[in-house]
């Protein structure tokens, strides 16, 4: 069995992950601070890719980025490549995919923060970037470090906007949803059910990390 | 040493409209809860910014409206002991006191969090989490906090609220001798008189937002001005005046003349008298008046009873010993008095 999906499922849901968390909480963080009006409107935008099809989130990103669209063909001209149909073309799917699970759960981690805490210590003379590692991140630790949990499981499960712009190529762009179907589709139902069993197995793993975070975090507060 | 507040700030249900100076001592803010007390603390912190007004401590002009100066709260050194005292809950004590140093080097950090911990009693607690304090304890390490920062002013909010009735005495002679080394200003907010009388040297009342004039705290217990100072103080009977002369109200609501000690100003419009300056008057004595007995409460010291006034529309509030009323055996009817200086005549509204 040719491992190559497993690799670049996990990579490519790792590296979505990653940037995921930072813009995430970086929004959630921001965004909370705006007015109520700014706020309704972003937020309902950062979170239709919840409720959307993958196809369509799809769609809207090879309107972008395909190599004869606005993004691609300026980076194609000045670059030389494309950004479709490279492995790492899954990054710009998941991460959008993904970015609504890791922003809504960053939000109500911090929505449930005690601000008179962050009131303290400006009182105490801590800037606002130590209040944020220190104080702000700690406590609302367990709710963010879930929201990533899940976002990655998401990531790894992607299939719809992913197949879209990165397409299916054994060996560069396969990932473990695509292999599946791909499997299925030329008749080799063996190896997909063994696809299917390691996908299952990566995702109750991750899962079952999401449910101690929450349980500890359950304990903490009572 | 002073602290010079006048700010104005549009809130959504009432106007905050507080002018105050303190001059080295330690003042209280006192009015009902929700009246405005703790957002002017915020004010005065940096935490909120109010719409206009001027802010100055010890000389320095923390904000200023017309020159557009509102210093963060990081800068302006004014120390603010929360209700709840917003420990960190995930540092432990000397964590917690450690936040206050980190202004100095990293090596000189542990000297003075070890001499609060020490003058504040907390030696044994240094590693223990909030949640594992008393509520004395996480009082002491919260103001242990803010004196590290070396604050020039100093502002309590309620500091006793979140304790038990029965700690609360304990706590608050600890907080007078903790106290007694800071040479700042203090501002202590609270909405109970008897904590004010006992640990403040002035007050301001605060009521709907609006800051009435400072005075002693003396004072407001003796004379209060207006109706909400002497609501405030724990008047209970308030009744609408109309002015006769110098020294006679008439109580509309009472249905009776008093003379008065103080003298009766133009814009009187209200008398109070205290629950427990009500007597039962003697033939012969001024400001005495029938009254119908219309309910009896036992309370845990005195009897208090709610009395009707012939001719009046309002019931008034008597509080008298127990054992004086049992010797009165339940009438129906008593005389009630009420010496003349014992007659607040007051302004404002009710």
């Amino acid at each position: 069995m040719d491992w190559f999906p497993l690799l670049n499922s996990l990579r490519i849901a790792a590296i979505s992950s990653v940037i995921v968390f930072f813009l995430g909480v970086a929004a959630a963080y921001y965004i909370a601070r705006l007015p109520r009006l700014v706020k309704g409107v972003l937020d309902l935008v950062l979170t239709l890719p919840l409720v959307l099809p993958p196809t369509v989130v799809g769609y809207l990103l090879l309107c972008l980025l395909g190599p004869r669209r606005v993004i691609g063909a300026w980076v194609l001209e000045n670059w030389g490549t494309k950004l479709v149909m490279q492995w790492w073309s899954a990054i710009f799917a998941v991460s959008v995919v993904i970015f609504p699970l890791m922003y809504r759960t960053a939000r109500g981690a911090f929505e449930s923060f005690d601000e008179t805490l962050a009131a303290a210590g400006r009182t105490l003379g801590l800037s606002n970037t130590f209040i944020f590692w220190h104080i702000r991140m700690p406590l609302c630790r367990q709710g963010i470090l879930a929201g990533a949990v899940l976002s990655f499981a998401r990531a790894l499960g992607e299939y719809g906007a992913t197949s879209m712009i990165a397409g299916y190529t054994p060996g560069k762009t396969a990932t473990i949803s695509t292999e599946v179907y791909q499997l299925w589709r030329t008749g080799d139902d063996a190896t997909a059910l063994k696809w299917v069993l390691v996908n299952i197995a990566i995702s109750a793993v991750v899962l079952l990390a999401v449910n101690l975070l929450e349980r500890k975090e359950g304990r903490k507060k009572s | 040493m002073s602290l010079s507040v006048n700010i104005h700030k549009e809130l959504d249900d009432f106007t905050l409209n507080v002018n105050f100076e303190t001059a080295g001592d330690m003042m209280a803010l006192l009015g009902a809860s929700g009246c405005g007390k703790s957002m002017t603390l915020k004010c005065i912190a940096g935490l909120e910014k109010p719409d206009r007004g001027r802010i100055v401590l010890n000389d320095r002009v923390l904000y200023d409206s017309e020159k557009h100066i509102n210093l963060p709260p990081q800068k302006r050194r004014v120390g603010y002991l929360f209700q709840q005292y917003a420990l960190f809950p995930h540092m432990t004590v000397r964590e917690n006191l450690e936040t206050a140093v980190q202004r100095l080097p990293k090596e000189r950090r542990k000297a003075p969090v070890d001499e609060k911990l020490r003058a504040f009693r907390l030696e044994g607690t240094d590693h223990l989490y909030p949640h594992q304090l008393s509520g004395g304890q996480q009082q002491r390490t919260a103001l242990a906090r803010v004196l590290l920062n070396e604050p020039e002013c100093l502002l309590l909010d309620e500091p006793f609220s979140a304790l038990d009735t029965y700690l609360k005495w304990q706590t608050e002679l600890e907080l007078g001798e903790l106290l007694r080394p800071f040479m700042g200003d203090v501002l202590f907010v609270s909405h109970d008189r008897d904590e004010v009388y006992r640990l403040c040297s002035t007050v301001c009342v605060l009521a709907d937002g609006k800051s009435e004039e400072k005075v002693t705290v003396r004072d407001l217990m003796a004379e209060p001005h207006t109706v909400s100072a002497a609501l405030i103080s724990g008047c209970k009977n308030f009744s609408r005046v109309k002015r006769i002369d110098a020294t006679h109200v008439k109580c509309l609501d009472w249905g009776v003349t008093l003379e008065t000690l103080q003298l009766v100003s133009n814009i009187c419009n209200y008398a109070g008298v205290r629950a427990h300056s009500f007597h039962i008057a003697k033939s012969g004595e001024p400001n005495r008046f029938d009254a119908r007995v219309v309910r009896v409460i036992d309370d845990t010291f005195s009897t208090i009873l709610m009395l009707a006034p012939e001719g009046g529309t309002s019931l008034i509030r008597m509080e008298m010993p127990k054992n004086e009323w049992r010797a009165m055996r339940n009438p129906s009817v008593v005389l009630l008095g009420v010496a003349p200086e014992e007659v607040m005549t007051l302004s404002g509204e009710l």
